[in-house]
């Protein structure tokens, strides 16, 4: 990692140079709600103006750039009695500006599903490597929890992260290729007033936290809270949508549908992202639902969470965004759950 | 009394067999790639259930597939899905694939209606397999109920392959009703030749029923088991497994000593979809086949 500043003029330069010459997709704001707050989404830019770095939360995740919705894992060639199968996993590389660091977390935490172990999936992989990620620091919002969950500092997993200084930004390089970038644009080594501007912004953001869950012995305790009440309370109000699975940074499941052209020629197999509210989960052949109830399947995802992804992975699924929290038409929020959980009041 | 911990002995796991890859990432880039395989023969074996018989067309692919009783496959069918089918043959015969495959869903009413010859795809195999190295020198219990007998015909041929090397095994089996009963046409066989103890037992039976008539816990009035001897298969829905598996604890079977394979909804076979998960863990990767302790402390599992 190499530490620089950059002039917010220049910045400006080299991210109007870098969407010149590529598809670049950052926050933008696309709409009001109904109270008249902006909502942002992540969506291809096209000037730095139309960018902003003042963005409170978008409203769905980073995680559909590279597990999009929908996306086709292969196709079937008919002809005749014969048949081909035909696989690409290539794509065009991309940049994306302003990035927060949960959701940076939250890439790291595919990375561990989808690019490591025995079977790492080529095509997460393809959109992985050909995204170049600029980090921005950022307050954060009153329902962030992403300092109990420790993923509100991004350690790795982007190539350049900008944290505001005044008229400057403090840059960590954590490339050569986001180096390589900077061969005509200048930047300047670290100075003390630079470090310490940095190290105060760090301390200010850290503190600006206001909501706390509380993560300490959590996985256990999905354990021996197995049977509770807390979930059927939860569980009732459940619609069975899935759209917090939507809206998650994290949530990676999905089904396999295969569809025959009108034309006979091919046949589809696509990957859709799916949720484990909904009530086919994890119904096999014949009938036999393993979950019935929407409380079971509520457990479930918080126990895969807190417990299933802690024992394969060391750390909990959750980055503490609450963008389910706040998707949820049913107003069930991670926050409450847990406190719930926890038999703490619900503030 | 002394309470001896049993010693574990590393070298009969089968990982412990070749030299070490550290160098193989993965075991294919192509994940999603599947062989082509050709049906090759059709056994109707009762109005439900069929056995298939595959054979991986490309012969470099046929030599790199190798699979070990009690892991299981993603059959594809072009156009209609993938399903997970658990193989039930003999993984010493590398041109011939058995499935046996029951009609319960879309992909699987379709392929009941396919013919001798046509082609279809698989991936795989996937999961965990029966420790058969470590039940070297004991006795085996293998216990099905119902489809539970087609994953236990992969266990049944290696220990045929291998007869010499086990002690005492005993089959016990049981159906709904006598015409339920898989792979009737080899129980005769399996006995004369590999000397097993065979049970079977129905529960409804019709007019030219002669044998035993009840639940699959009832063989167990016929059978000895020496506890100290003997590793247990159990292959069979969960009400039936938690049943034998209950009685053979009480038997004094140590639960890390039964093994049984669950069934889940899949997607990918590689821990990706994550529609299998019992608990905290996947049954594509950590399963299906579990020992009882896992299963005991999954929630969920049974």
């Amino acid at each position: 990692m190499l530490y620089k500043t950059i002039s917010k003029a220049n910045f400006k330069v080299f991210i109007n140079e870098v969407i010149a010459g590529n598809v670049t997709i950052a926050p933008k704001m696309t709409d009001k709600d109904s109270e008249g707050n902006p909502v942002y989404q992540f969506q291809q830019v096209y000037a730095f103006d139309e960018i902003a770095l003042n963005y409170t939360k978008t409203y769905s995740s980073l995680k559909n750039f590279f597990l999009p919705f929908k996306e086709s894992l292969s196709t079937f060639q008919f002809d005749k009695n014969e048949w081909k199968q035909k696989i690409e996993y290539s794509i065009h590389p991309r940049v994306i500006v302003g990035v927060r660091a949960c959701d940076i977390n939250g890439l790291l935490k595919l990375d561990n599903v989808l690019m490591k172990g025995k079977y790492p999936s080529p095509y997460y992989v393809a959109r992985r490597t050909n995204t170049f990620l600029i980090g921005l620091d950022h307050e954060p919002m009153a329902d962030c929890f992403c300092q109990s969950l420790n993923s509100d500092e991004a350690l790795h997993g982007f190539d350049l992260f900008l944290t505001d200084i005044g008229d400057k930004y403090f840059m960590q390089i954590n490339s050569s290729k986001a180096f390589n970038l900077f061969k005509n644009v200048q930047i300047n080594d670290i100075e003390t007033e630079d470090e310490e501007k940095y190290i105060a912004e760090k301390k200010r953001i850290a503190s600006l936290f206001k909501t706390r869950v509380a993560i300490t012995g959590l996985s256990n305790l999905m354990d021996i809270e197995f049977e509770s009440d807390v979930w059927k309370k939860w569980g009732d109000k459940c619609l069975s949508c899935g759209t917090c699975a939507m809206v998650c940074p994290t949530c990676y499941c999905f089904t396999v549908t295969e569809s025959i052209d009108v034309s006979l020629k091919f046949a589809l197999k696509e990957k859709v992202l799916y949720s484990c509210n909904l009530v086919d989960f994890a119904e096999v052949a014949g009938g036999h639902n393993f979950r019935p109830e929407p409380a079971t399947r509520l457990k479930y995802r918080f126990y895969h969470q807190h417990r299933g992804f802690v024992e394969s992975y060391d750390e909990p699924k959750c980055v503490g965004c609450n963008r389910c929290g706040i998707a949820c038409p049913a107003g069930i929020n991670p926050i409450d759950v847990i406190h719930d959980l926890r038999m703490e009041d619900v503030k | 009394m002394s309470y001896e911990i049993p010693r574990e002995n590393i070298a009969a796991e089968p990982f412990m067999a070749g030299p070490p890859d550290f160098n193989r990432k993965s075991r294919l880039m192509q994940t999603d790639k599947v062989y082509e395989c050709m049906i090759t023969n059709i056994v109707e074996l009762t109005d439900m259930e069929k056995l298939f018989h595959l054979k991986i067309m490309d012969p470099g692919e046929s030599r790199l597939f190798t699979f070990r009783p009690g892991q299981f496959l993603m059959l594809e069918l072009p156009g209609f899905g993938e399903i997970p089918i658990s193989i039930s043959g003999s993984s010493a015969i590398r041109e011939r694939i058995g499935l046996c495959i029951r009609k319960a869903g879309k992909v699987t009413n379709m392929l009941h209606k396919a013919r001798i010859g046509t082609k279809v795809g698989v991936r795989g195999p996937f999961g965990t397999h029966f420790p058969l190295e470590r039940m070297v020198g004991h006795n085996i219990l293998l216990i099905a109920g119902g489809l539970g007998l087609a994953p236990l015909r992969a266990p049944i041929y290696w220990v045929n392959e291998h007869r010499s090397e086990y002690a005492d095994v005993a089959i016990m089996y049981g159906t709904k009703r006598p015409k339920d009963i898989l792979f009737d046409y080899q129980f005769d066989m399996w006995g004369k030749i590999y000397n097993y103890d065979i049970h079977l037992i129905v529960e409804e039976p019709d007019e030219n029923w002669k044998g035993r008539v009840g639940l699959i816990t009832e063989l167990f009035n016929e059978v000895d088991i020496d506890p100290h001897r003997t590793y247990a298969i159990v292959c069979g829905p969960p009400v039936m497994f938690k049943f034998v598996c209950n009685h053979l604890n009480q038997v004094g079977i140590p639960m890390d000593r039964m093994f049984v394979t669950l069934e889940r909804r899949m997607h990918c076979g590689m821990g990706k979809c994550c529609r299998c998960m019992v608990g905290s863990t996947f049954t594509c990767v950590d399963g299906p086949v579990m020992d009882y302790w896992t299963v005991m402390n999954l929630k969920e599992a049974i």
